[in-house]
């Protein structure tokens, strides 16, 4: 399997993924915002980070950058597009993805340990998560307030194309597990074709016992398996 | 434009330095040259008051590979590994505007790093404010957090440790003090010093602007009608391109372009080509013309005093300035040749064809005037027999009320502002008793903590300086690394003031003595004078921030408790000592008497014990004893491991206040279960090493015999509530 890591200008979680997918044995190459033609892939990755400093609005900018017309392509072709934090933003900018991200609803930026529950685990990035539905995986963003309006909500809630809840421990999902307002505590959602994911959440951070868990492991493993 | 006095004095010079800067350039200077005798002059840069005793710390162990004197401290963490290490500053901009002032001293703090050529993978900061209830603190403590998560979070490096104090002193002068720490090869280490002449002189980055213009207040209206002048003296920060100027650094230090290289931080050009001319024995010429410029029509004087961020000088092999200035100009950043360096020994400045100032190197950097200033020995009160009704003060009431006061309240609603995961290699986050990061790829870690005591320093100074070292080395070695070095941030008021002097040199003594005995000398680090507003001055605060070695991450320690069943100890003696503690000042409102002395003897001894006993893997958990006593670090293992405690007083010489609340230094809370007990024991016994067994650890509550019983949710509930309150989130 192949990936490309797409590199703007301020992603800062590039190297992260890298090593992640590269853990998994994922042939990943890194892809610099200015090349035209995106190399041929299996997955392209939008990193986290501040791409172009977040000004004007939070992935916006890369979003009219000069790559994403092939990450458009490959994406419209059915090719796998995963978009985390940062990634997540520009997805939605693009497009590709509905809805918005607005800023936290308490208006500070949020870095911490989340559990989410596993809605849809019929696609190739959450296969793995079949054994296990309740999943702790970090955040760590200031914009991750997922908004859309109610019939774009229900589209998402009937069609099953929601990825990922903020849940409790437990998998209880309200108020009180919602770490930053975000429309029926969404944390992650899929395309119609779900080959495209955007999710707040950070994989790449927990892919390791030492580094208090596994979780994000499980993703990379389901996109090697579902290859 | 004739020099009078008035700007001489404007320019913060004294009428005899003044004297001294004519016989030292044999020349009367210009505007000009004035004021950038004025930026390497003034105390931020020269250390003229405080040379003298810095000179007098320990700078030197086997670890060290660059001390004092760089942008930045180096030790050696093996396997080629070395790690590149500075605290810095940044109080007198983030009182002003608090968000730009922290946010820049971060960016400052890390361009010390990697211009040495490392990679910063952690920053930490020490953060004190005004009392909670004086109407700045609020705003200002909003916008210091949110100041350093957006410099870090932006750059992708974790912000992974800190602290957050409050005393009514810092009501006018907060402090900001940021650390930042990179990881380089050792081969691979930049210095500024700068050699061989005709070599081209770089300038990259950011473009230069009218911020941060040194002394603006004197810079406006008689130099300047133009009311641009009068913009703050505080510069404005863009971690993006920071960002930008630190990946476009390090894939240029990927071979050897750089012969040297500065950032421009305090006194910007000016400072960074003295810096680097000076260390070099060179001199250096500069076409100022080809300075990039944010605005239009600056002068010669703006450009070399302007403090615009995310800039830095380079001194490059001139066959590798064409393929340097296209990785610069990929990365979207300016690069530009002003100048080359010279063999006169002269700073040499040219504009618009003529050459503006002409200064001897030497001049502006070795022939600073030192001062030798007057000093008093701090008087410090005697430990007196307390006068108090202890039966008035429940334990429990007081637990809980320590556990409230917003120094001892638990701080994540500060922490979780910044990203602390970002680099995937955060093993231990905020909230332990050091930060640990795992060396990229390899199973090797360091751990760093920041700490400061300032109101055991003004009680006593000698003491309180031991002190603040000593517990920065127990805290590395309580996640069971080896303490190597430290970089101190030493805040004092006004040092034209005996006292306030007095206070410096004696922290410095007590510094020092700690340092000597532990081996854990001093490699970086910055000094703050003047953190004084209308004669009242903050507590003397030195901030330390240390560094330590985990050779194998599997064997660190956390000290969240693990299992039931198990036995906590105390490590160290208990005498008592309540003066300058929390409970003392949180509960019964008496703030005099002597803070408590650290034993250096006991400290080593009880700390290398604590660390073989990790290292053979015979605790489940450590947890050292500092602000507040045996009750709160317990409290903290209880809640942090959602376990409970049974305890019993094990002492009936000294009242149970006393033994709870104490802050008796060199002790250490440690958990044992039943299978590693007896060999702990043993090896406790065979070394002559002080312990008490406190009690067990048990579900759900904590006990003291026949005194209270809480549950932990209540302890938890109770420690998270001031933040949360405070900005009423609850």
């Amino acid at each position: 399997m192949k990936s490309s890591v797409i590199v703007f200008p301020g992603s800062n979680c590039d190297r992260d993924v890298a090593v992640a997918l590269e853990k998994f044995q994922i042939k990943n190459q890194m892809v610099w915002h200015d090349e035209i033609n995106l190399p041929k892939s299996d997955l392209v990755v939008l990193p986290g980070g501040f791409s172009y400093g977040d000004y004007l609005r939070t992935g916006c900018i890369a979003s009219k950058s000069r790559i994403i017309n092939d990450v458009i392509k490959h994406a419209k072709n059915g090719g796998l597009v995963l978009g985390i934090c940062n990634g997540f933003q520009i997805l939605i900018e693009t497009g590709l993805l509905s809805g918005v991200l607005l800023r936290n609803k308490k208006l500070r930026f949020l870095s911490k340990n989340v559990f989410l529950k596993v809605i849809n685990v019929d696609n190739k990035f959450c296969l793995n998560y079949k054994k296990k539905d309740i999943i702790e995986l970090p955040i760590a963003h200031n914009e991750g307030n997922y908004f859309a309006s109610k019939e774009q909500i229900k589209k998402l809630e009937d069609e099953n194309l929601v990825a990922f809840k903020y849940c409790s421990e437990k998998g209880n999902i309200n108020k009180s597990t919602n770490p930053n307002g975000s429309s029926n505590n969404i944390a992650g959602i899929l395309n119609d074709q779900k080959n495209i994911l955007g999710m707040m959440p950070h994989p790449e951070r927990l892919i390791d016992p030492l580094l208090a868990g596994e979780d994000g492991s499980l993703m990379f493993k389901s996109l090697i398996k579902s290859l | 434009m004739k020099i009078t006095p008035e700007i001489i004095d404007k320019h913060g010079i004294k009428p005899e330095e003044y004297k001294k800067i004519i016989s030292l350039i044999e020349k009367k200077p210009n505007l000009l040259e004035l004021g950038i005798f004025s930026a390497m002059w003034n105390e931020h840069c020269s250390y003229k008051s405080s040379k003298k005793y810095l000179k007098t710390l320990p700078t030197k162990n086997k670890k060290v590979i660059q001390g004092p004197g760089e942008n930045a401290g180096v030790i050696d963490i093996e396997d080629n590994d070395a790690i590149v290490f500075k605290i810095e500053s940044h109080n007198h901009p983030s009182f002003i505007e608090p968000y730009q002032g922290a946010a820049t001293g971060v960016g400052g703090i890390l361009r010390d790093v990697f211009t040495m050529g490392a990679r910063p993978i952690a920053t930490l900061n020490s953060i004190h404010f005004g009392s909670h209830e004086h109407p700045k603190t609020k705003n200002l403590l909003n916008g210091v957090v949110s100041g350093i998560g957006g410099y870090g979070n932006c750059m992708g490096i974790p912000t992974v440790g800190g602290e957050v104090k409050f005393d009514s002193s810092y009501n006018e002068n907060i402090l900001v003090n940021a650390m930042a720490v990179g990881l380089v090869k050792k081969n691979k280490i930049f210095y500024s010093k700068a050699k061989g002449t005709d070599q081209p002189v770089i300038y990259v980055g950011s473009k230069t602007g009218r911020d941060g213009i040194h002394g603006a207040s004197m810079a406006s209206a008689e130099f300047d009608k133009n009311a641009e002048a009068k913009k703050p003296t505080v510069q404005v920060g863009d971690p993006f391109t920071e960002k930008l100027l630190l990946e476009a650094c390090l894939e240029l230090m990927k071979d050897d372009s750089i012969i040297s290289i500065q950032d421009m931080g305090a006194a910007g050009l000016t400072s960074s080509s003295v810096e680097m001319a000076s260390k070099g024995n060179l001199g250096i010429e500069i076409n100022l013309n080809k300075i990039p410029c944010r605005e239009d029509k600056m002068t010669p004087y703006e450009m070399m005093l302007s403090e615009s961020q995310e800039r830095m000088l380079l001194i490059l092999n001139s066959e590798k300035v064409e393929n340097a200035k296209k990785i610069f100009i990929k990365w979207g950043l300016d690069f530009s040749v002003i100048g080359k360096t010279t063999n006169t020994k002269n700073l040499v400045l040219n504009f618009d064809g003529e050459e503006v100032a002409n200064l001897p190197v030497n001049s502006l950097s070795n022939n600073v005037p030192i001062y030798d200033r007057k000093w008093k020995k701090n008087v410090t009160s005697i430990k007196k027999n307390l006068q108090i009704d202890f039966k008035s003060f429940k334990i429990l009431e007081s637990l809980k009320k320590i556990l409230m006061s917003p120094n001892n309240a638990e701080k994540s609603w500060v922490w979780e502002q910044y990203d602390h995961t970002v680099m995937g290699d955060t093993i231990q986050k905020p909230g332990g008793d050091s930060a640990v990061i795992r060396i990229h790829g390899k199973n090797k870690g360091i751990a760093i903590t920041v700490d400061s005591s300032a109101h055991y320093c003004l009680a006593n100074p000698v003491a309180g300086g031991k002190q603040i070292v000593s517990e920065a080395w127990r805290n590395l070695i309580s996640v069971g690394a080896s303490p190597i070095a430290i970089t101190n941030c030493l805040n004092f008021g006004n040092p034209e003031k005996d006292k306030i002097m007095g206070q410096f040199v004696e922290c410095i003594d007590g510094i020092s003595q700690a340092c000597t005995y532990l081996d854990f000398p001093v490699v970086s680090g910055n000094v703050s004078f003047y953190n004084e507003t209308q004669n009242k001055a903050i507590l003397p605060t030195p901030t330390i921030g240390g560094v330590g070695l985990l050779k194998n991450l599997n064997t660190m320690m956390t000290k969240n408790i693990k299992e039931v069943g198990s036995y906590i100890l105390v490590i160290g003696k208990t005498l008592g000592h309540l003066h300058q503690s929390e409970f003392l000042i949180e509960v019964v409102g008496i703030k005099d008497g002597p803070p408590p002395e650290v034993n250096l003897f006991n400290e080593k001894n009880n700390g290398l014990l604590v660390q073989a006993l990790i290292s053979k893997k015979l605790l489940n958990s450590v947890h050292d004893i500092s602000s507040g006593g045996i009750l709160i670090a317990l409290s903290e293992m209880c809640i942090s491991g959602n376990i409970g405690a049974k305890i019993k007083i094990p002492n009936d010489k000294i009242r149970p206040h006393e033994y709870l609340f104490g802050e008796d230094q060199s002790r250490y809370l440690i958990e044992v279960n039943e299978k590693n007990k007896n060999e702990v024991y043993k090896i406790l016994e065979k070394n002559s090493i002080f312990y008490e067994m406190l009690g067990k650890t048990q579900k759900d509550s904590l006990v003291l015999d026949k005194e209270f019983n809480i549950k932990l949710n209540n302890l938890n509930k109770l420690n998270s509530f001031w933040f949360r309150n405070y900005f009423k989130e609850n």
